[in-house]
């Protein structure tokens, strides 16, 4: 059965590391559901590389963090923070394209 | 000798704060005990001309020296966004050793850093820090302010000096103020430039002499040495420029033998107040209880806790790599941390380590200002335009600019089409439109005329375009407002956020001025 990840998070944010990247959190609602993205490798370069139309020089890391059942995405700016043609300063609503994340899930 | 001629002068000036000070130590709960004064006194005494290879205390001893550990308070996450006086009184009554706040960041970008503006309010900056600085000043505990006005430049530092004057004036407050400038003249950067001493951090284009030059400010973030060099001198109140947010929480700690890994992880929390908590607010104050080989992040208001989670999740917030938090001089490595609930709404940190990089590296910042912008607001509801509104806007960009390279006006158009990828630009993943569209001209010109001028005429040719299968002849646009325009003037980008080695603190020299208030006048509170 398809399930979207909005039913397993809950936390699914982005904003500025410093002025040039862009970081996404995201946290799982229990650890079994961090555990089965970390196994299956759900989040990945390619799946981060497909919804944010970059390529996969402009992802900094995907770095699984245990203590809090959650995974970490950094990738570039699209211009460093308040530039001309800048549209996100802080980098506060860059987050949408990660809640239409979808996994197979058996239950 | 000197330094003993200090103290003795410290001892006459805050002889009421001492006096608060064993008051309190009769009737607080936490008092301080005789034993941790002498620690603070002994160890100032010690460091006064040692290097800064600060001996870590064996953990029991600092537990024996600190029984109700070393207790930071935290009143909020950036100076000026205020805090529930209940809050900050609960604090004051747990007798902290130290007070606390940070006061910036990059986030609101590039423009307070080149323009020497604060992106917080002055009002509301006077707020948060008179209540800081009353209850530190009697009560003789240190108060630290980080990255002064926002960015932490010269300007920066003498707006929340003047700020501070006025509170001292006003209360009657005396007291030994430390101020830590962090600009680094652009000599010294350019030499760093030459020596192939600069490294750029991911993303971040290689600079050069130009961008220096360009830059109206350039300043650096520290780490605790300078703010430990103001509280060996006994300052009551310190001022920093641009520094690493965990510092101005750390430095005292540090100095007096905890672990730095813990001191600054602890700080790295505090400085987000109780960001941290949950429900998560950014201003409310809480209290930070440091200890030999652990530390307590404790809410003052009894409507917010920390948990493991809210605690945990925290060391992801703003940052690339949350096992490790790059500063000044080193790393906090957070791969062992380990985070408890004590059930009480409380939560203990364990296990975080310091490890210091050689060479020391500083992170340098700048902003360079690139023209003059003017914007203009106005929506579209007709569904024909909206269905080429891509075509028009490009037709008229075309037609604008050339228009403006006859009259050699030069200049930059930006539309932001909220209702179409406005927010995520070309990363937008969704081809939907909404009904109805706002845009937002976006008019930069090498000056504040061109922009202006630019504006306007883009805003007139695109009122009365004849795009493509037009039938509403009598206007294009909405707008909300009379004046349509808005000079919003200069303009800044960021130009330098790269790692430059240092082989001396000298570069954060620091300034020690006796404020002295005089008592009765003004009070406007």
């Amino acid at each position: 059965m398809k399930r979207n990840i909005r039913e397993v998070a809950r936390v699914i944010r982005s904003k500025n590391a410093g002025p040039y990247e862009l970081t996404l959190d995201i946290l799982f609602k229990e650890r079994r559901w961090y555990e089965l993205f970390k196994s299956r490798n759900i989040v990945n370069e390619d799946l981060i590389c497909q919804l944010y139309k970059v390529s996969k020089e402009d992802v900094l890391g995907i770095i699984w963090f245990e203590p809090v059942s959650a995974v970490k995405i950094t990738i570039r700016r699209p211009c460093p923070s308040g530039s001309p043609g800048d549209t996100d300063i802080y980098g506060a609503q860059q987050h949408a394209p990660l809640l239409e994340i979808e996994f197979e899930a058996e239950e | 000798m000197k330094e003993k001629k200090h103290q003795k002068g410290k001892g006459k000036l805050n002889q009421k704060g001492k006096d608060n000070l064993k008051k309190k130590a009769i009737k607080g709960k936490a008092a301080r005990s005789n034993l941790e004064i002498e620690a603070v006194e002994g160890r100032k005494q010690r460091l006064l001309n040692a290097a800064l290879d600060l001996e870590r205390r064996d953990p029991n001893e600092l537990d024996r020296l600190f029984p109700d550990g070393f207790r930071v308070l935290s009143p909020t996450a950036i100076l000026g966004y205020g805090f529930p006086p209940e809050s900050f009184l609960r604090g004051i009554e747990r007798n902290p050793h130290l007070i606390a706040v940070d006061g910036g960041s990059t986030d609101p970008g590039p423009f307070y850093l080149g323009s020497g503006k604060s992106f917080t309010n002055r009002a509301f900056v006077k707020r948060d820090l008179r209540f800081m600085l009353v209850e530190g000043v009697k009560r003789n505990i240190p108060v630290v302010i980080g990255t002064a006005g926002g960015s932490g430049a010269l300007p920066h530092l003498e707006w929340c000096k003047e700020i501070i004057l006025e509170i001292a004036q006003e209360e009657g407050l005396s007291f030994k103020l430390g101020i830590i400038p962090a600009d680094i003249p652009k000599p010294v950067v350019l030499k760093a430039l030459e020596k192939d001493a600069l490294k750029s951090l991911p993303f971040v284009p290689p600079v050069n002499q130009r961008a220096i030059e360009e830059s109206p400010y350039i300043v650096a973030q520290f780490g605790v040495e300078p703010i430990i060099e103001a509280h060996r001198k006994g300052c009551q109140v310190v001022l920093c420029g641009r520094c690493f947010d965990p510092a101005v929480f750390a430095a005292l700690p540090i100095m007096l033998g905890f672990d730095p890994g813990l001191a600054l992880h602890m700080g790295k929390i505090l400085e987000c107040a109780a960001i941290a908590a949950t429900p998560g607010s950014g201003a409310d104050c809480v209290l930070g209880i440091l200890k030999g080989d652990r530390f307590i992040l404790e809410s003052l208001n009894p409507a917010r806790a920390f948990t493991s989670a809210s605690t945990a999740a925290h060391t992801l917030y703003e940052k690339s790599d949350p096992y490790h938090l790059y500063g000044p001089g080193g790393l906090i490595n957070l791969e062992q941390t380990t985070f408890t609930e004590l059930g009480d709404g409380r939560v203990e940190v364990r296990g975080s380590r310091f490890e210091p990089i050689q060479p020391y590296t500083i992170k340098l910042e700048g902003a360079r200002p690139i023209g003059f912008r003017t914007v203009c607001m106005a929506g579209v509801r007709d569904p024909i335009m909206i269905e080429g509104i891509d075509q028009i806007l490009e037709e008229v960009r075309g037609q604008v600019l050339s228009l403006m390279k006859k009259e050699g006006i030069h200049g930059n158009l930006y539309f932001h089409l909220y209702g179409k990828n406005a927010v995520m630009g070309s990363r937008e993943p969704h081809q939907g439109v909404s009904h109805e569209l706002g845009i937002l001209i976006d008019a930069l010109g090498d000056t504040q005329k061109d922009a202006d001028t630019l504006c306007s005429v883009t805003r007139s040719t695109l009122l009365h375009y004849g795009y493509k299968g037009r039938i509403a002849t009598a206007g294009n646009l909405a707008f909300p407002f009379s004046p349509s325009d808005t000079p919003m003037g200069e303009v800044y980008e960021f130009s330098l956020y790269h790692l430059m080695e240092i082989s001396s603190q000298r570069l954060f020299p620091l300034k020690v001025e006796q404020v002295e208030g005089k008592k009765g006048k003004g009070g406007n509170r």
